[in-house]
């Protein structure tokens, strides 16, 4: 359903100095993860929609910090009463930055794209409801499905969703090209990306920032110098927890912890030994202890989980306490399912969270009788072996998409090796339920399906942590959503 | 003849035997379980306890820096020894056998000189995965032809000597010859390169390291632990500072050794200091 987007949400910003006492509007951005193209409805790399979702591209939605829904190309929607009609009404006055307008055949072929057997949108799962996409009038646009959805309104406010229009989108990968209040105006690979402000846009007069420049800083000690030096402004998904008290002794700075949907799990492979057996994952459940990989992975910066789902969701169940820290728990498990003594790999991808927690990991296992050997891979290795050919035992990743519990009911076929027949009609249930309520519960009841068969081992939840210089306000505390609207920044 | 030691081989020598003793030492007592984790007593301030503090896994700072000297001294023994008997060997065959021999192994000597150590392990590891035997590997070959050159200028000299002359009119073969009377002559340079080759293998086994081509973890590496202090530089820059004091102090030692060994037996130097 939703991807799996592997993220270090992490931008920075800073902020061209003009004539004393005018206000600053310059915001240069940077990340610790460039994208290799551009078009977020084409590849999976979360950092393309943190830069250009809602910035450069619009969909008929977007959400806010809260993960509500908003109008955004669409400025009113009808839903019928079987739920399976939306009839979106456009805005007025949207363009796109080459100069075309937008109207109902651009959503139209921005959506049959997606939806075309050869696509390669990242979220097919996003269209995969949709039955068909009608032009009602050049305003008005008409989408059946073939099934309820609940998640339909969030899901197309995501990057994935962009509408496009069809002259400009086959070089979108190189120089976007959207509806949003910013138009891209360079790439120069390997250092920065730069937006300037879109003055056609219909909102332009609420829009502070005249220019944003995405800068590409991947080594947290490098960020946090450019930081010191005033050269970044601020960095929304900093990497590096234990850099933080710096920055937060320092007036200078603002320091702010938030959540994001990123679930930081030790992965199992479920479809082969050990780990097909529940007594051996449910022994790894037992062996970690979440309180201190948090402490000495995040700096107690993170909170724990217990299963699948974010602690900040409306349907949080806490299961941190269902399988309590147990070294001779976990050593007993591990004996009943033959895995004692024997040697496990864990495979881990080359971020801070995942490459610390991997060493802690490691020798909590060994308290409980298993050997641990850890191989730091590169992304494009973990990409190729772990989440494609599933060559793995044990991975850690944090998986920083929204509703994101539709991974177990992918099958066989995804990286999680696991299957069942009674989570593939839960699943169905919640993603077409409609109640609020009752969706409530069916997540909850997900939740512990997932926690009571150990299908991996539930370390925390991926903290948002953003450094700020003083005078920069509008920042999300949280990431409900992969993207960070800038049209509401301002720099004092 | 009797020639006063140099100061450098003394402290070169002394900072040698104290480094082999500590690792020695290290196989069977560290003051800690190197592996072993206490998080909440992360960054502890040097003690009775914990001599050096802890890192920031709570692990104890002085069994961590034992235990690492351990694995740079084994990567630094094996890599120039496997790289010095390969490279040694084939500078006696260029230096025995002369002509298209030669040709072929000093232009593969000039070859591997081209090849930096560092590529050649980011190589190894894209084939098959970092770890540290690769690690020793990528050292080894950036030794063959250090080693091959030494032993190829130093043969040559041997070979017009009366004695080597003398053994070819009694009808001994190149083969025979080498083994016999080459090797031995030309064991001082040899091992006196090898010293200073121990140097700079260290150093290159703790760039690996740092660059996480190296030891993998949890086996402790000087490299390792600076590459982790890194981030930690405001937090506690003792964490970098003292794997660095411990390569730069190893790195000292064998260089110092080395050259000290070289003042003793060049007697070309010996000639100039009397």
């Amino acid at each position: 359903m939703t991807t799996l987007r592997f993220t270090c949400l992490a931008a920075a910003f800073a902020v061209g100095l003009t004539a004393p006492g005018f206000a600053q509007s310059t915001l240069r951005i940077g990340l610790q993860q460039e994208p290799t193209v551009l078009d977020p409805t084409s590849d999976a790399t979360a950092s393309i929609d943190g830069m250009l979702a809602q910035n450069v591209f619009e969909s008929l939605t977007v959400v806010d910090e809260t993960g509500a829904v908003h109008p955004q190309l669409a400025t009113t929607w009808e839903i019928s009463d079987d739920g399976l009609t939306y009839t979106f009404k456009l805005v007025e006055g949207a363009t796109f930055h080459d100069g075309t307008s937008l109207d109902a055949e651009d959503v139209k072929f921005s959506f049959d794209r997606a939806m075309a057997e050869d696509s390669t949108n990242p979220s097919k799962g996003i269209f995969e409801p949709i039955e068909s996409v009608t032009v009602i009038d050049p305003a008005t646009v008409e989408i059946k499905l073939t099934r309820k959805d609940a998640f339909f309104l969030f899901n197309l406010a995501q990057g994935d969703a962009s509408i496009i229009a069809p002259e400009s989108v086959d070089a979108n990968a190189t120089t976007p090209i959207g509806t949003g209040p910013f138009k891209f105006d360079g790439w120069t690979r390997g250092d920065r990306l730069t937006l300037i402000k879109y003055e056609d846009h219909r909102a332009a007069s609420d829009v502070a920032i005249d220019k944003v420049e995405f800068r590409f800083i991947a080594d947290p000690a490098a960020a946090t110098a450019a930081l010191m030096a005033e050269e970044l402004d601020a960095f929304p998904g900093f990497p590096a927890p234990e850099l933080l008290e710096q920055f937060e002794a320092d007036p200078r700075f603002k320091v702010v912890v938030g959540s994001t949907e990123g679930e930081v799990i030790l992965a199992l492979n479920n479809a082969r030994a050990p780990f097909d057996k529940i007594e051996a994952r449910q022994a790894v459940s037992h062996a970690i202890n979440r309180d201190e990989i948090i402490d000495g992975a995040m700096y107690g910066k993170a909170v724990p989980i217990g299963s699948f789902y974010p602690p900040h969701g409306p349907a949080y169940v806490d299961l941190t306490g269902l399988y309590p820290h147990d070294s001779e728990k976990a050593k007993e498990l591990f004996t009943s399912a033959g895995v004692a003594g024997s040697e496990i790999t864990l495979r881990v991808p080359p971020f801070p969270y995942a490459t610390r927690s991997g060493e802690i990991v490691q020798a909590e296992l060994a308290k409980a009788g298993v050997t641990v050997k850890v191989e730091n891979v590169e992304w494009g290795f973990w990409i190729d072996e772990v989440y494609k050919k599933k060559n793995y035992d044990m991975t850690i990743i944090a998986h920083t998409s929204p509703n994101d519990l539709s991974n177990f009911a992918r099958g066989k076929d995804y990286f999680y090796g696991f299957q069942s027949d009674d989570f593939d009609a839960l699943w169905n249930a919640i993603k077409t339920e409609t109640d609020t309520d009752t969706r409530m519960g069916l997540l909850k009841d997900a939740q512990n399906f997932v926690a009571d068969n150990a299908i991996h081992a539930f370390l925390f939840q991926l903290p948002k942590l953003g450094i700020y210089r003083a005078n920069v306000d509008g920042f999300w505390a949280a990431s409900p959503v992969l993207y960070q609207p800038l049209s509401a920044v301002t720099i004092k | 003849m009797i020639r006063r030691a140099p100061v450098n081989l003394w402290i070169g020598g002394a900072l040698v035997a104290m480094m082999t003793a500590i690792a020695l030492l290290s196989l069977v007592w560290t003051p800690y379980d190197h592996t072993l984790l206490d998080i909440p007593a992360k960054f502890a301030a040097p003690s009775a306890e914990h001599w050096l503090g802890t890192d920031q896994l709570g692990r104890d700072v002085v069994s961590l820096l034992m235990a690492a000297s351990v694995n740079s001294l084994t990567v630094a023994f094996v890599a120039v020894g496997l790289g010095g008997a390969i490279g040694t060997l084939l500078g006696l065959a260029a230096s025995a056998w002369g002509g298209w021999v030669e040709a072929i192994v000093m232009r593969l000597v000039d070859l591997g000189f081209a090849f930096p150590a560092l590529l050649f392990a980011i190589m190894l590891a894209a084939a098959f995965g970092p770890s540290l035997s690769n690690a020793i590997l990528a050292i080894a070959f950036i030794n063959i032809p250090v080693f091959a050159r030494v032993a190829r200028g130093a043969a040559n000299q041997i070979w017009t000597r009366d004695f080597v002359l003398a053994g070819q009119a009694a009808g001994m073969g190149r083969a025979a010859l080498t083994r016999d009377h080459i090797l031995p002559n030309i064991a001082a340079p040899i091992i006196v390169q090898a010293t200073i080759e121990f140097a700079v293998a260290i150093l290159a086994e703790a760039a690996l390291s740092y660059l996480g081509l190296g030891a993998q973890p949890p086996m402790p590496s000087w490299g390792r632990m600076l590459s982790e202090a890194q981030t930690l530089m405001y937090l506690a820059p003792e964490l970098a500072i003292y794997p660095g004091l411990c390569i730069i102090l190893a790195v000292l030692g064998f260089g110092l050794l080395g050259d000290g060994l070289r003042d003793v037996t060049d007697p070309r130097l010996a000639r100039t200091r009397a």
